[in-house]
């Protein structure tokens, strides 16, 4: 199939020599070069902190996919933004069991933070100019895998446990004063698009950010407990050994 | 008489930088892949499928008999996929076993690749969860630069792969098949059943995908035995499981026990419900597994025990609710959560959960009538079993056990709106 029916995109000054550089990167990852698209659209996001018709047409290009095909994708997925996304992201989950611990009371309280002329902020709307420092894009998300320590919400895609309504505030206040609060489990918060970039694969220069806390007193309190007791798995034996090989049938 | 609480998948996480690999390989770690790289590939998945483990993903489905399906000297090329794209409602046990413990999931991986003969793996892990990934990526390179990972592993002719490949915030992808779709860079649909993943799967070739936590148990295996893993467990649901409390309980967290461990006993250890409220209803395995009620605290709580006492054992993630929470009101938010996950492929997910929504939402806002309850009940029967996957069957699991055992909360929004058309009336 040829691609000439495709509008033609002039995205030289969007995405340079370093964004292509990363995207054969991901493509020379896998045995079928399509399945870099997903770790594509986040490295697009990484420049220019959504997914626009630009981006697109770099995937496209890329992979030799029509618009059609990659705009398929990138609007199924929640993670790609279709307009451009505040410094950071705040997505709080929601979801049921979060929601009846305050989840609910947490965005609630910050849609009216954030909002303006006395409108509470949307889902995926942007508190600033979009990219601007103190600018902020609120969610609601689905359940975030952290229920032990809910409720919970995350800045770009980094953990802060065990909220309340006020505690929330006065993180979203200090992300607003361009400060970078730590989160409860993850590396020290930089923005939206720098945690899209690694979500593409790309480390480099960001080792320090591995030794985040990671493991709150909730992950490991069954294992401290444990400790605590005395309680083990049963010792292994010295010499367990394989079966048999089991003879073709 | 085994322990209380049998930590094995979690027993690391006490230890400092418990994510590098020097922590790793001074407790155990890469042992049971040197052992596994002696022995025959088949004796390993026999291994396997003597230790009896099951699927630690939701369904359960024996792992060695899994490994056993894929096809030997067929000329294609064989993918492991690791399912990490934990989604379910109240599961929590992935992401914090990969953050504490990336290393035991790529020997896992290491081992049962060489058993299924493949030569790449990938890491499916939800996007949303990052520093997860970034300990994955580390670790990866790491074992990549000792040997673990790449050609002639250990010297042992054994090539492998293995890339971890970020999601981008789609619950379906949970489903296999949609992970697999989704990993080829499409939209996460799940295909239809047969051929299954085991003879076309990823790329159209032969592949096993598994949960997290069930890899990660297989270094285990190999160093304790079979038999070793059966001295935790029941019979049919050997070993240790991770169960996740969540919610009105005094000490949330990850509690590591033998398989069919009961609520009341892993309530005990968590300290009991929050404050003294009592229990109102529970999910032993995610918000798709049906409710459970304070009558249910002694069912053993593995894949046996929670079905035949109407649920699943699902993932172990035991969301509570003391008597504060209303249930119609529970069951219409993880209503919102399918409505809005539904993938949009199969008429019955897709207009059913929006539809559900709808009743739900207004009964919720106190406008319910009389013949919601049936209404709702009819829509998930026209779901269950009609559906493309199984998201749809766990779409109407709150719902259809939430009135199973708390009906007069549905009929109460009901009741209120018919009193008042009656009086409008007279």
């Amino acid at each position: 199939m040829t691609q000439t029916q495709e509008p033609t995109h002039d995205y030289a000054d969007v995405f340079g020599q370093d964004t292509v550089d990363r995207a054969r990167a991901i493509i020379a990852r896998y045995p079928y070069a399509r399945s870099a698209l997903l770790p594509m659209l986040h490295l697009v996001q990484s420049v220019e902190g959504y997914v626009s018709q630009n981006g697109i047409a770099f995937c496209a290009d890329q992979l030799d996919l029509s618009h059609a095909e990659v705009s398929a994708v990138a609007t199924f997925y929640t993670m790609y933004k279709r307009r451009p996304c505040g410094e950071h992201l705040v997505s709080v989950c929601t979801n049921t069991l979060c929601a009846a611990l305050g989840g609910d009371a947490i965005y609630a309280k910050l849609r009216e933070h954030l909002g303006a002329d006395g409108k509470p902020l949307g889902h995926e709307q942007t508190s600033g100019e979009p990219g601007e420092p103190g600018s902020i894009t609120l969610e609601h998300a689905e359940c975030l895998a952290a229920c032990d320590l809910g409720p919970v919400l995350q800045v770009n895609y980094e953990f802060f446990d065990n909220q309340t309504p006020e505690k929330a505030l006065e993180l979203v206040k200090a992300l607003q004063a361009g400060e970078k609060p730590h989160p409860t489990r993850g590396a020290p918060l930089t923005d939206f698009r720098q945690a899209e970039l690694q979500l593409a694969g790309f480390f480099e220069g960001r080792e320090a950010d591995l030794d985040g806390p990671s493991a709150a007193p909730e992950t490991v309190r069954g294992a401290a407990l444990a400790a605590d007791r005395g309680w083990t798995a049963p010792a292994m034996p010295d010499d367990a050994e394989f079966p048999p090989l089991p003879e073709k049938k | 008489m085994v322990d209380q609480l049998t930590p094995v998948l979690t027993k690391r996480w006490l230890s400092p930088r418990s994510w590098t690999l020097k922590t790793y390989e001074q407790l155990e770690g890469y042992t049971a892949l040197r052992k596994a790289l002696k022995a025959h590939p088949d004796q390993l998945i026999q291994q396997c499928k003597d230790s009896g483990l099951r699927g630690r993903g939701g369904a359960g489905f024996p792992t060695g008999m899994k490994w056993g399906f894929i096809p030997q000297g067929d000329g294609k090329p064989h993918y492991l996929v690791i399912n990490a794209d934990e989604g379910e409602p109240g599961t929590c046990k992935d992401i914090p076993l990969m953050m504490a413990d990336p290393h035991s999931l790529i020997e896992g991986i290491i081992i049962t690749s060489y058993a299924i003969r493949a030569n790449f793996a990938a890491i499916y892990v939800r996007g949303e969860v990052l520093h997860c990934i970034r300990r994955l990526n580390a670790a990866v390179q790491e074992a990549y630069a000792a040997g673990y990972l790449g050609k002639d592993i250990l010297g042992s002719g054994f090539d492998l792969d293995v890339v971890v490949h970020a999601g981008a915030g789609a619950y379906i992808c949970g489903e296999e098949t949609a992970l697999l779709d989704s990993l080829e860079g499409k939209r996460g649909q799940p295909r239809l059943k047969p051929p299954f993943p085991a003879t076309a799967g990823l790329y159209a070739s032969p592949t096993v995908v598994n949960n997290v936590e069930t890899i990660a148990s297989v270094p285990y295996i190999v160093n304790g035995g079979a038999d070793w893993f059966r001295t935790m467990g029941r019979e049919r649901s050997p070993g240790p499981k991770i169960y996740s409390l969540s919610g009105h309980v005094e000490r949330p967290g990850q509690y590591e026990a033998p398989m069919g461990t009961t609520l009341r006993q892993l309530l005990d250890m968590a300290g009991g419900m929050k404050d003294g409220i009592p229990l109102k209803f529970w999910t032993p395995g995610g918000s798709s597994t049906p409710l459970f009620t304070a009558e249910h605290l002694d069912v053993p709580l593995d894949f046996e025990g929670a079905a035949e006492a109407g649920s699943m054992l699902g993932t172990t993630a035991l969301q509570i609710f003391n008597e504060t929470v209303s249930v119609p009101w529970a069951v219409m938010k993880w209503t919102e959560f399918y409505k809005h996950e539904s993938c949009g492929k199969c008429t019955p997910c897709r207009e059913g959960t929006y539809w559900l929504v709808q009743i739900l939402q207004r009964m919720v806002r106190g406008e319910g009538t009389a013949g919601d309850i049936d209404t709702l009940l009819d829509v998930c029967d026209n779901i269950l079993g009609r559906s493309f996957c199984a998201l749809g069957d766990g779409a109407v699991s709150p719902i259809t056990s939430g009135i199973k055992y708390f009906k007069d909360e549905f009929l109460a929004l009901c009741d209120q709106n018919s009193k008042v058309l009656a009086g409008a009336t007279a």
